[in-house]
């Protein structure tokens, strides 16, 4: 039987990262769990093992019932039904099956009915689910919502919701509104408290909310009368079982049919405060998004496998001309690059996901005990990597899926553009990746400050210094060569001296950071274990020559006066420095 | 109402996959060619006893088995998807069995067991498809039985209302309990393993799979629900002489490879007779019937 985890033996290598010892040893607290639950680990082989255990039973759901639903799913939809959102009837067959594997509430600790998985191993569960079905990944990953709730909530809520979402019951984050996409600071959903009702009452309308008619859902609300900024919003935690939220329109969409998009109107609905007022935005939604954000890197590098498992099945059975179309060299082209772009994505994907888990398992740690001055520096340390680095594995890893799901389609020629062929889903439900949860365009806005201020390229140096294997080694001074490209592009635009030129010429510096830092890993992996990584690493690094070199030459032959060029309508012979000439 | 289930499951090998390597020169099944499974149907019945539990707490469901040490794997893989216990019944006297001898075991063990309500399995292996352990068990046991189950609508008053898949059709039948039911592989397929209770039972093991130096062996003191209850002929009080080869009554003569060579090639044209003499032809041939 197909297993998404066993049949990837990438994945199995990705978890078994030397920084898992430590992880393991933070999130277990040395195993004090072993003897209050039968199902916590009793050392770090165990814990190891569990984890294992819990990503073959994702594999087997993805591969064997999700998958199979995903284009009944994607035909079918979800529809309203008196003010509520009912799924694709499929959907609800995979929300029952994740319910008895106990795929639900993964990262939350044991005394609440949770799994207490690191989010490394939460991401491949997830990576798998959206590789079965990018739209159901939405609806089930959207339970890490929990996880703000676990942070920010009070004892009483966290007792009172997270056994509910281990149990199963599914959560939304309602942010955005008609005139608050990208500009949250906008948002202007009524929060007021009601001396009657001894609770806090919602009005207003919000837009675009995924899996909007969820079972608990995370309001961003202003709750300050008067305000106008991020300052008045607060978050709230709202319980269906209470009404007064209605679904008032779905959202017909490109791709990911199977998750609903909804657009919500709240009527004096009950809600609880989560946290402290007027930290809403500032605090709970940074958070928020930080998972959320690693959440669609999971889902892009899902699709990404889909797209290229799909590009290669087709490619060994089309046969052209006599020769099956994967031994011409304009295919095998495409394909080792759809390879390249999936294993250097993932390496980037999980080195994040393991930097949030050293940080996060030390902050949880930190609200039972006061850390240690060693563990407030490494907390310090990865709080500043994870954050560093969840921008280019949201941003990288989105365009990589449109990118692998456009050439996908490629590959199948005239069978791609037909409906009956998965490759048309994959390349439609990509889409979004890039879009939702912070344009790629944001992403940028998120990493400029570390590309400028040399965040990235101490870490590139630290990287490039690693021992590597002989095979690697040839392709690691290639990549320092880059290396110092990038060190010229960045201070060319640091010196340029305009913002603008600086934020125009953004996109490309964060695309080079990306290019480097996953063939460091790449090579990284390569060398520990060529058998999977190996031709990976030589297509991986010829690509990064091929963009750091054009990229730096797009920087490096730019001036302020060139901006006139890209803005709409034609230069006037004043505005063009050539005609001025 | 607190029903005791028992679910009858057998370790198989995948059949389903057949490589090349399948058979031996000899004609028998090359073992280590094909990877060892819980027979599909019997997780179809497993899944409807899964339900009956859900539906009625306070409910048990428990995986008998027969097997080599290694058919542990089969209760351990009904722990994980949330039955209670297990019973490995393992002994080289219960080697070699044929459907009488299995039945014989099986319901011997059953009766050890006490109790039971429902005793629920698959309609047939995948290895032997003969179809006739769990009629058999039902037989030496006395009870009831409803054979090609697909699902157990409705538990009341001592009675099960199950529907059958019978050929061209359903049919709806209601049974008293305690009862023998064989599920068809149309039934509700299984639910997947549950992670929690994977973690929890997987360093479970049979006494008789335990070896020198096995990691986690310290647990299993502890933990009780770490040792899988392992049975011997003994153990269920059975009748040596009627457990394994002894007690088995069939006799495998000798063992073909077949392979399907003819392809002849018969025109007819629209004509009654022509079609009324294929057809007998057929019949007589025993190609249909």
């Amino acid at each position: 039987m197909a297993n998404y985890y066993t049949d990837q033996p990438e994945l199995k290598f990705h978890l078994h990262h030397p920084l898992m010892k430590r992880i393991v040893e933070l999130k277990e607290r040395d195993f004090a769990d072993k003897d209050k639950y039968e199902d916590a680990p009793v050392d770090f082989d165990d814990a190891m093992e569990n984890y294992e255990k819990m990503l073959e039973i994702t594999g087997d759901v993805a591969a064997n019932i999700i998958e199979p639903n995903s284009e009944s799913v994607d035909e079918e939809g979800p529809h309203l039904e008196n003010g509520r959102m009912i799924y694709a009837s499929k959907t609800y067959e995979n929300l029952d099956a994740t319910r008895k594997a106990g795929l639900w509430g993964v990262s939350m600790p044991r005394r609440y009915g949770g799994l207490n998985l690191p989010v490394t191993p939460y991401s491949m569960a997830s990576e798998m689910v959206a590789s079965a079905d990018a739209g159901f990944q939405n609806i089930w990953s959207l339970q890490d919502c929990i996880e703000t709730l676990y942070e920010f909530g009070s004892e009483e809520q966290r007792q009172k919701y997270i056994p509910r979402v281990c149990a199963g019951e599914t959560m939304s984050m309602d942010l955005t509104e008609p005139d608050a996409g990208s500009d949250l600071q906008r948002v202007m959903l009524k929060a007021t408290y009601s001396e009657k009702d001894g609770c806090w009452l919602l009005n207003g309308v919000k837009r675009f909310i995924t899996n909007g008619d969820s079972d608990i859902h995370l309001v961003l609300a202003r709750s300050e009368e008067g305000t106008r900024d991020g300052r008045g919003l607060s978050m709230f935690i709202y319980d269906k079982r209470q009404g007064g939220v209605n679904v008032r329109h779905i959202e017909h969409k490109l791709g990911i049919h199977g998750s609903p998009t909804c657009e919500l109107t709240y009527k004096n609905a009950k809600a609880e405060l989560c946290g402290s007022t007027r930290m809403g935005l500032i605090k709970y939604v940074m958070a928020l998004m930080n998972g959320a954000r690693l959440g669609i890197a999971a889902q892009s590098v899902g699709v990404s496998q889909a797209a290229y498992s799909e590009g290669l099945a087709y490619a060994k059975e089309r046969r052209q001309f006599d020769t099956a179309i994967i031994d011409f060299p304009a295919v095998y082209d495409m394909l080792s690059r759809m390879k390249a772009k999936l294993d250097a994505g993932r390496s980037i994907l999980y080195q994040t996901a393991r930097y949030v888990d050293l940080y996060k398992a030390l902050d949880d740690i930190a609200r039972e005990r006061k850390l240690t001055p060693e563990e407030r520096q490494e907390q310090k340390k990865y709080a500043r990597l994870a954050d560093a680095f969840t921008p280019i594995a949201k941003g990288m890893n989105s365009e990589y899926a449109n990118q692998n799901a456009y050439d996908a389609i490629q590959i199948h020629g005239g069978s791609g553009f037909i409906m009956e062929y998965k490759s048309q889903r994959l390349y439609r439900d990509a889409r979004i990746f890039s879009i939702y949860e912070g344009t790629t365009q944001l992403q940028v806005v998120a990493a400029i400050r570390y590309i400028t201020n040399g965040t990235y390229l101490g870490i590139m140096k630290e990287m490039i210094e690693s021992e590597v294997s002989e095979d690697m080694r040839p392709l690691q001074i290639r990549v320092g060569k880059l290396i110092e490209m990038y060190e010229q592009a960045v201070n060319y635009v640091k010196e340029a001296g305009s913002q603008e030129v600086h934020d125009f010429l953004a996109r490309r510096l964060y695309d080079m950071t990306g290019d480097i830092l996953m063939a460091l890993l790449i090579i990284d992996d390569a060398s520990r274990a060529p058998e999977l990584f190996l031709k990976s690493a030589h297509v991986y690094v010829r690509h990064a020559e091929e963009e750091v070199i054009g990229k730096t030459a797009y920087v490096k032959n730019f001036i302020e006066e060139d901006l006139v060029y890209f803005k709409t309508g034609m230069p006037t012979a004043e505005q063009c420095r050539c005609c001025k000439e | 109402m607190n029903l005791k289930i028992v679910v009858l499951a057998k370790q198989v090998p995948d059949t389903r996959n057949v490589g090349k390597d399948a058979m031996t020169a000899e004609g028998t099944v090359n073992r280590a060619a094909l990877p060892a499974i819980f027979n599909p149907e019997d997780l179809n019945a497993l899944e409807q006893a899964l339900r009956l539990k859900e539906q009625n707490p306070g409910s048990t469901v428990g995986i008998l088995t027969m097997g080599p040490p290694r058919a542990a794997e089969i209760i351990r893989q009904g722990l994980y998807r949330g039955a209670d216990t297990g019973w490995l019944l393992t002994d080289r006297l219960f080697a070699g069995a044929d459907t009488l001898a299995t039945s014989y075991a099986l319901a011997t063990a059953i009766k050890k067991i006490g109790g039971v309500d429902i005793v629920i399995g698959g309609r047939q292996a995948i290895d032997g498809d003969t179809a006739q352990v769990g009629p058999q068990v039902a037989e030496k046991l006395g009870l009831s039985q409803v054979t090609y189950a697909e699902e157990i609508l409705k538990c009341e008053d001592g009675k099960l209302t199950i529907r059958r898949h019978i050929d061209g059709g359903v049919e709806t039948v209601e049974a008293p309990m305690p009862i023998v039911i064989t599920v068809n592989g149309s039934a509700a397929p299984c639910r997947p393993c549950n992670a929690k209770l994977v973690m929890k039972y997987k360093h479970a093991t049979a006494p008789m799979e335990r070896t020198p130096g096995m990691p986690y062996a310290e647990l299993y003191e502890e933990r009780p629900y770490l040792t899988l209850n392992q049975w011997s002929v003994a153990d269920v009080d059975g009748d040596p002489q009627q457990c394994g080869l002894s007690g088995s009554p069939t006799k495998v003569k000798a063992v073909q490879n077949i392979v399907f060579q003819a392809k002849e090639c018969k025109r007819l044209s629209a004509a009654d007779a022509n079609i009324e003499g294929m057809v007998k032809e057929l019949l007589s041939e025993k190609i249909i019937g």
